[in-house]
């Protein structure tokens, strides 16, 4: 059974709508014409090679446009009813998205720091009430233990796969409706990636999640439905399962998945 | 199976003109990078030799850093308190770095944070002028554009005071700790700030909280070097400040700054005399002091950070 994004009307569900978005930086395109649903409580996978469109998906969703320059966003997104190009404050859109990028961020800020900052962006004082944040967002992020005993050194001295789980605690405490997770596990071994893809499975009780991954597996393991992005296109927005069983429309997503190309 | 036969390789042991190019250059360079050290020694020892005697033999420790009486030209009874000068060039410092910090600060915070494209080229220009503007002509305008506006402003009777001097010597400090804290603002990395605007922090909340913390170090540095430069201006504070011995109560008090008095006593003494000892002895106070700074300077950037 395949999807092509139901029609434009905000139904309950569809947390996330796109429709005809072009994405452009300069003369190059780096999406064309991709019209997809993202429905509430779904792990959306992206998946597809480098180039195609996958992270300029991303940072249009969160309105990243406006610090990259001669990035041109063209036709329409509605994130929980609202035209994001036409809401005001932008700040407090961002607050309710969570990014994870490919490379992680760790902040030159204290381990604990880097995860109270986004609560306290959002005005949070009281120390007990950033310590109970603190220590859920790292213990979600399957940091906790490792660090629970120097939360005063600096994040940006983590080693690389702890500072990815930084970012992704630091993602977990804006408490956000919708985490981007850009390639969370490059820099992360496999063991860890396994302890948070469990993470985001139970997360998507409270959080829509869309997961760009280069790994078709993880797409397998963790998307419920996944687009296939190829060339700036869109080619296919399927049920996860269906690249796996041949109920693919386009023949190019099928070749994908099994590794003929790309 | 001789040797020769088998190997076509060049005679290893003949020093060809690269290797005394690259040993020649090796000395040349170790000449230029070990001068500074000798510079330095060098201008230490000489001073030290030429004010020793007097710290020595006439020196009274209490006197020189408790009284205020700088009188070494008296015939009976020469004094010589520097009090009086050490918080003249403290004060006027201090005055300095207030007017200073806060302008440098948020230039270098604008010019790196908020201008773009042409604004931030032009801006940068215009800040590195700034620091070439040669200090006679500032003090020039602490004399002649400062003087009458103080005086008017503030009803006050003479306008060759600790503000004069503080705020020329602040906006003269000030393009060079742009400069440098600017420099630390750019040497931030742009995913720290692109990872806090993706969390929905406002520009402002980028530079408070991500953006400063991370420039900490830089930023401490730009101050301390301003804070060492104003203890070593000269003829700024010497033109601005009034140039009279006296422990101010006020900001529009004239005061006499440590260099201001050497740069005007030197020339009039006996070459060997208690005078022109003491004058040095001033020298080797204003030598410790500025090499401090710059050394603790050095450290803060280079991230020692004493606990």
């Amino acid at each position: 059974m395949v999807d092509v994004g139901s029609p434009a009307s905000v139904a309950s569900d569809v947390k996330v709508a796109v429709r005809d978005l072009t994405i452009r930086y300069g003369s190059h395109v780096a999406l064309r014409d991709v019209t997809l649903d993202i429905r509430e409580n779904e792990i959306f996978g992206i998946i597809g090679p480098a180039n195609s469109g996958k992270t300029s998906f991303l940072r249009a969703l969160n309105r990243m446009d406006t610090f990259t320059t001669e990035m041109a966003v063209d036709g329409s997104i509605e994130f929980a009813g609202h035209d994001i190009n036409k809401i005001k404050n932008l700040y407090a859109l961002r607050k309710r998205i969570g990014v994870v990028f490919p490379l992680p961020v760790g902040l030159p800020l204290s381990i604990y720091d880097n995860v109270a900052l986004a609560p306290r962006l959002n005005g949070v004082r009281k120390r007990s009430e950033l310590d109970v944040i603190v220590e859920r967002c790292l213990q979600r992020a399957a940091l906790w233990d490792e660090v629970k005993d120097r939360l005063k050194s600096l994040g940006s001295l983590l080693s690389g796969g702890q500072q990815q789980r930084l970012t992704i605690a630091r993602a977990l405490s804006q408490d956000p409706d919708l985490l981007l997770l850009d390639e969370f596990s490059i820099a992360v071994d496999p063991v860890t990636t396994m302890r948070i893809e469990d993470v985001l499975k139970e997360l998507k009780q409270e959080v829509t999640i869309v997961l760009v991954t280069n790994l078709v597996q993880q797409a397998r393991r963790l998307a419920d439905r996944t687009a296939f992005f190829l060339m700036s296109e869109c080619v296919e927005i399927a049920e996860t399962e269906a690249y796996f069983d041949g109920r693919v429309q386009d023949p190019r997503s099928r070749d994908y998945v099994e590794g003929r190309f790309g | 199976m001789s040797r020769e036969s088998t190997s076509k390789l060049p005679n290893l042991d003949r020093r060809d003109f690269a290797w005394f190019v690259d040993k020649g250059m090796q000395v040349f360079m170790f000449i230029g990078g070990i001068s500074a050290i000798v510079f330095i020694i060098g201008i230490f020892v000489f001073i030290t030799k030429e004010g020793l005697p007097f710290i020595t033999d006439t020196m009274n420790f209490g006197e020189f850093f408790t009284s205020p009486r700088w009188r070494p030209t008296s015939e009976n009874n020469p004094t010589y308190g520097a009090l009086a000068l050490i918080v003249g060039t403290a004060s006027v410092t201090g005055f300095a770095m207030v007017v200073a910090v806060p302008f440098s600060l948020g230039a270098a915070i604008f010019i790196a944070e908020f201008a773009t494209g042409r604004t931030r080229e032009i801006l940068k220009v215009l800040v590195e002028m700034l620091a070439a503007i040669p200090s006679v002509v500032w003090g020039f305008i602490g004399l002649s554009i400062m003087n009458p506006l103080i005086i008017d402003t503030f009803n006050v009777p003479v306008g060759l005071n600790v503000l004069n001097a503080g705020i020329i010597l602040g906006l003269m400090a000030a393009p060079i700790m742009t400069t440098i804290a600017e420099d630390a603002l750019k040497a931030v990395p742009d995913t720290y700030r692109e990872a806090a605007e993706a969390m929905g922090a406002t520009r402002w909340q980028i530079v408070w909280r991500v953006v400063l913390p991370a420039a900490r170090n830089g930023l401490v540095a730009a101050v301390l070097l301003g804070v060492g430069r104003g203890f070593g201006e000269t003829m700024a504070v010497l033109m601005a400040s009034g140039h009279s011995i006296n422990l101010p109560g006020g900001i529009f008090d004239s005061v006499r700054a440590l260099t201001a008095t050497i740069a005007a006593e030197l020339g009039e003494t006996v070459q060997g005399s208690d005078h022109y000892r003491a004058l040095f002895t001033l020298g080797i106070l204003l030598f410790i002091v500025t090499f401090v700074i710059n050394l603790t300077a050095d450290l803060v950037v280079r991230g020692v950070r004493k606990k």
